[in-house]
């Protein structure tokens, strides 16, 4: 075990996959010699080479174009887009070929070798194009995963299944933790599964569900919920899509109630989805609404960043306002 | 119907021919030598001592209120800061060039232009402090500026999407016959985007009054402009679309003025678009965010603050008795005051009140961001200390 934060745990597991596997490459703007702007890819290009670890011209479409190619060939790209915000040029690219390329195919060719990955999230005084959460608009595109970390432990072990998985992965990092999350890292190899939610905090009167770094947020609002006498459980999705409806309507089925709580705006949020699923699984079991706590549907702004955020308070408000229903 | 014969321009040759690069030499337009004298060959382009004045006026301008956000930055007083040192003759010396009326479309270090065109110390701290006498009400980052009275389209961070925008603007003008032209700025990084590439082709097919200005400036953040393109540079593209182009010494601004002149001249009349190519050297981080001690070394940057374009243009200066020592020197530290005291009264103003965080996402606030803005209203009263910006003036 080493202490690790999130940053050194990404990169941590790109070493590992990297020294194991000769057809890993890992590209993208910056993160080449310099190690990326957030330094996830620090020291690659020195230790495997620019042949393995290079930067790429300024073009998200080149950058996923290429990499679904290389993907294609039988390589295993780790390409990087430096801001989620910036990854929309290469929507093409991703939603129509990276996520189709084997259905389209019969089979016969894939981009299942691929990983991207990129910041995502808010809290960092961004503003409009350094903030969003893009997740929503890509889980409505099949053939594509999607997966989030939400501390450093889980960055290695899910970015190394994902690296591994025959599917195209879109690997979404909360940069406002980049830095701030510090954990306890195994040195060694280890895989956390895909599509599989964690149960952060077992509790019995509401389910808490969110993803990333609303899980501190969760957190925080179950032990303001926990002074009034509220047992809450605290279930982390992981991956987005596909996601694991069994785990949460089991939890929901024990409490009876589900909170969902995520960054992006909340009009076709993936928390809308959830939702969907939940009350046809568990209507029975359902003694209150869904809650959803989540961005405004609003783009993202700077002045007014911290009311716009689905921060603890208005969480622990929908908490109280669901059990009293 | 015409006929049309795609092979009109095409010759034949009954070897293999391979076309390489580097064979079409592309020159850059020099005047000022760095000495500030000028050049045997060239003729210095036509300006009065007043125009000359506010051209220099304004890079010295930049320069302080560069170095005095970025220590503003380093002391926490704003989030970010871009800084233009090294650059400020590409973005003053081609504003210079243009009538008011043309419409700038900056990519994010072309506050020179800004400054130029008549913006305030005042106005650029409003906007860095998003406080409520920002125009665009304190939505975006510090250094997204954006004026409509000084036809200065708000920057947008994701990089070139503002040039194919740049052909549609100048198209629209163009069709409304007004006598102006969009001028569209971007760096050498930029110009690997596909917006890039549809916004050139598409200006040129289309006849668009455009000049596409590009800083090549040497890196995109980290990444050095060999490792952005292996062609010549982005002039050697602009012939590939058809467009008249033009290469300039980005760091003399008598040559950037020059040529921006000319290519205005010629996408009036001749209802085109051109490419400019200034080759310039990012001095200045390319932000605060950013260190660039870890990819390039003192020494190449040493080269280049040899080159530095203000003292080019102040010898240039003096040697037509223009110069005014004294004066320089009490307008430096004129513009330091100003820039303290307009960064204390910034800081003091509110941000934009709570109902700016719905406006403007439509022309009109929709049934459901009433909603939203009701429930976070009542949700700040009952947690002021928690949202201290705006709680206060929330009745």
């Amino acid at each position: 075990m080493a202490k690790m934060n999130l940053l050194q745990a990404i990169n941590n597991a790109l070493i590992t996959v990297m020294e194991q596997d000769e057809r890993v490459m890992v590209f993208g703007e910056d993160v080449g010699h310099f190690g990326g702007v957030f330094r996830a890819t620090s020291n690659l290009q020195q230790q495997f080479g620019k042949g393995r670890c290079f930067n790429t011209p300024l073009t998200e479409q080149g950058i996923i174009g290429f990499a679904n190619g290389l993907a294609s060939q039988g390589s295993v790209p780790v390409a990087e887009i430096q801001f989620g915000d910036y990854i929309f040029p290469a929507f093409d690219q991703i939603v129509n070929e990276t996520a189709k390329f084997r259905y389209r195919s019969g089979g016969q060719f894939s981009c299942g070798t691929l990983t991207i990955r990129t910041p995502y999230g808010g809290g960092i005084a961004g503003g409009l194009y350094h903030s969003q959460s893009p997740e929503a608009f890509f889980a409505h595109c099949p053939g594509l995963k999607i997966v989030v970390p939400r501390n450093p432990y889980q960055a290695k072990g899910l970015l190394l299944a994902s690296i591994r998985d025959d599917n195209p992965v879109l690997f979404m990092e909360p940069k406002r933790l980049y830095r701030a999350s510090v954990s306890d890292v195994p040195e060694e190899d280890y895989e956390l599964p895909l599509g599989k939610a964690d149960i952060v905090q077992e509790g019995k009167d509401i389910t808490l569900l969110g993803w990333g770094a609303q899980i501190e947020i969760l957190q925080k609002a179950a032990e303001m919920a926990l002074e009034d006498g509220v047992s809450c459980e605290i279930i982390d999705l992981r991956s987005i899509l596909p996601w694991d409806a069994e785990t949460v309507a089991e939890s929901v089925m024990k409490t009876g109630r589900l909170l969902i709580n995520h960054e992006a705006p909340q009009t076709g949020g993936f928390a809308s989805e959830i939702a969907a699923t939940i009350q046809e699984k568990c209507f029975l079991y359902l003694e209150s609404p869904i809650a959803r706590v989540c961005g405004l549907d609003t783009p993202y702004p700077l002045a007014h960043e911290k009311e716009y955020m689905p921060d603890q308070y208005k969480t622990y408000e929908a908490i109280k306002r669901t059990l009293k229903y | 119907m015409q006929d049309r014969n795609h092979l009109a321009r095409v010759s034949t040759t009954h070897k293999v021919h391979v076309i390489e690069n580097g064979l079409i030499d592309i020159p850059m337009l020099q005047i000022l030598q760095p000495d500030g004298s000028v050049h045997k060959e060239a003729v210095a382009p036509e300006l009065d001592q007043d125009t000359a004045t506010k051209m220099y006026n304004t890079m010295a301008y930049i320069r302080v209120l560069d170095e005095r956000m970025v220590a503003a930055q380093r002391q926490g007083r704003i989030s970010f800061y871009l800084a233009s040192t090294g650059e400020e003759a590409a973005a003053v010396g081609s504003a210079a060039a243009l009538s008011d009326d043309d419409m700038i479309m900056s990519q994010y270090r072309e506050q020179g232009a800004l400054a130029y065109r008549g913006y305030t110390t005042e106005q650029f701290m409003n906007q860095m402090f998003s406080n409520e006498k920002d125009p665009n009400k304190g939505r975006q980052m510090p250094i997204h500026y954006g004026d409509k009275p000084l036809n200065f389209m708000t920057i947008s961070s994701p990089l070139g999407t503002q040039i194919p925008q740049a052909s549609g603007y100048a198209y629209g003008q163009k069709m409304a016959g007004k006598d102006a032209v969009t001028i569209c700025y971007f760096g050498e990084g930029a110009a690997s985007e596909g917006d890039f590439h549809a916004g050139l082709n598409m200006a040129a097919v289309l006849n668009c009054p455009a000049i596409f200005f590009c800083r090549n400036n040497g890196y995109a953040i980290s990444t050095p402009a060999d490792e952005q393109f292996a062609g010549d540079g982005i002039a050697s593209r602009g012939l590939g679309y058809g467009i008249k182009t033009i290469r300039v010494d980005g760091n003399d601004i008598l040559a950037v003025y020059a040529a921006t002149k000319l290519a205005r001249e010629i996408a009036l009349k001749d209802e085109c678009p051109v490419l400019i190519e200034a080759m310039t050297y990012r001095l200045a981080a390319h932000s605060t965010s950013d260190d660039p001690t870890g990819y390039r070394s003192r020494e190449e940057e040493d080269k280049w603050r040899a080159k530095d374009p203000i003292q080019r243009m102040e010898k240039w200066l003096e040697s037509k008795g223009w110069f005014d020592e004294k004066a320089a020197q009490k307008l430096l530290d004129k513009t330091r005051q100003d820039v303290l005291a307009a960064v204390k009264q910034a800081e003091k103003i509110d941000v934009p009140p709570i109902e700016d965080i719905v406006n403007d996402v439509y022309s009109e606030v929709p049934w459901h961001l009433k909603d939203q803005l009701e429930q976070l209203k009542s949700h700040i009263r009952q947690y002021p200390d928690v949202y201290p910006k705006t709680s206060g003036r929330i009745k």
